[in-house]
């Protein structure tokens, strides 16, 4: 059976992506955390997941953005070189576009809060909560960090219970405490 | 009918490029490769145009069958001077892209497909995501147009 040769393959996958056809490329790449699901839109940074099933990602994002969505690494190797350096300890803030345009309302204006806490430190969904404008809903920003679209670039494992407990995280909270740790925010 | 779901296209790629690349093998050889590109960006162009999900396969053939016969005219060498013991001169398929020009794109595909690259009806059909008969049907009444136009002019 005749297959196409991979090099072909790799040159369409650029070509989309360079045609501007795509609604979302995505590459799947290496982490200290194991591998992460990354996708870029045409405004910007749109997912980064822990869960690297390819066919159900693709299935959400064309959801979500569009039927176009195509496995094309060179327009998310920007992001990929950001991840690398951060947690190379050589990057203390991300200087990237971030798609929300799912997000809505309160849940976007708290996405956008979460981005303002900086590298080393650490919050309360209550606090969050407040700063969004909402002081009583803190279990509600605990629902939208666990659907955070760009986890580790917006810092939701930043975010920790009133009594200094971690509470939980979408990729397990191992990975939340390794995330903190990396930046000195957790000591043990 | 219930509508079927369009799947992202990292799916329907996966799906169809090894077949749709071993169609464009035999009807461009080593041409193949440009042919293979082009075909998936202009089934990317007109991806959200789709309103279901059916049929995508004969869909990509035919698009793959159209650009190989943009190809095939492309190759046509023009104002060459003509070689010496060359015994067939233009591959058939050479001098039928331009003349098939204002066929119905169907009855092009299939009449290109059969006096040009000499396919059986079987992969023609399937090409063309159409039953055998059809195929058939199509080449004959491609043929027979061809026929009137030129006693016309």
């Amino acid at each position: 059976m005749t297959t196409v040769p991979s090099e072909l393959d790799t040159r369409f996958r650029e070509a989309a992506a360079e045609a501007g056809l795509l609604d979302v490329a995505y590459d799947v790449v290496e982490s200290p955390l194991g591998e992460l699901f990354v996708g870029v839109s045409d405004r910007g940074l749109c997912v980064i997941s822990y869960e690297v099933d390819p066919d159900l990602q693709a299935e959400r994002l064309a959801r979500g953005f569009g039927s176009r969505v195509l496995r094309s690494p060179q327009p998310v190797a920007g992001v990929a070189r950001q991840l690398d350096e951060y947690f190379e300890g050589e990057r203390k803030r991300f200087e990237l576009e971030v798609d929300l345009r799912l997000a809505r309302d309160f849940g976007r204006t708290v996405l956008e809060e979460l981005g303002r806490v900086p590298f080393g430190e650490v919050t309360t969904y209550g606090a969050l909560a407040a700063r969004a404008g909402k002081p009583k809903a803190a279990r509600a920003v605990g629902t939208i960090m666990n659907r955070n679209p760009v986890p580790i670039v917006l810092p939701c494992h930043r975010v920790v219970g009133a009594n200094g407990s971690l509470v939980g995280y979408a990729g397990g909270l191992e990975r939340k405490q390794a995330l903190l740790r990396l930046e000195g925010a957790l000591l043990v | 009918m219930e509508p079927v779901r369009i799947p992202p296209f990292e799916t329907f790629y996966g799906e169809h490029k090894d077949p749709v690349f071993a169609h464009l093998r035999r009807l461009l050889g080593h041409g193949a490769e440009d042919a293979f590109q082009e075909t998936f960006l202009r089934a990317l162009r007109a991806y959200p145009e789709l309103r279901h999900g059916r049929h995508l396969r004969a869909w990509v053939f035919m698009i793959a069958t159209r650009v190989a016969i943009d190809e095939t005219r492309k190759q046509k060498p023009r104002g060459a001077l003509p070689e010496i013991a060359v015994e067939d001169g233009l591959p058939p398929h050479a001098e039928l892209g331009p003349l098939t020009d204002e066929l119905p794109p169907k009855e092009r595909a299939a009449v290109v497909l059969r006096y040009g690259f000499d396919l059986p009806y079987d992969e023609i059909a399937a090409a063309l995501g159409s039953s055998e008969d059809a195929a058939r049907q199509a080449a004959s009444s491609g043929v027979r147009r061809l026929r009137e136009r030129s006693k016309q002019s």
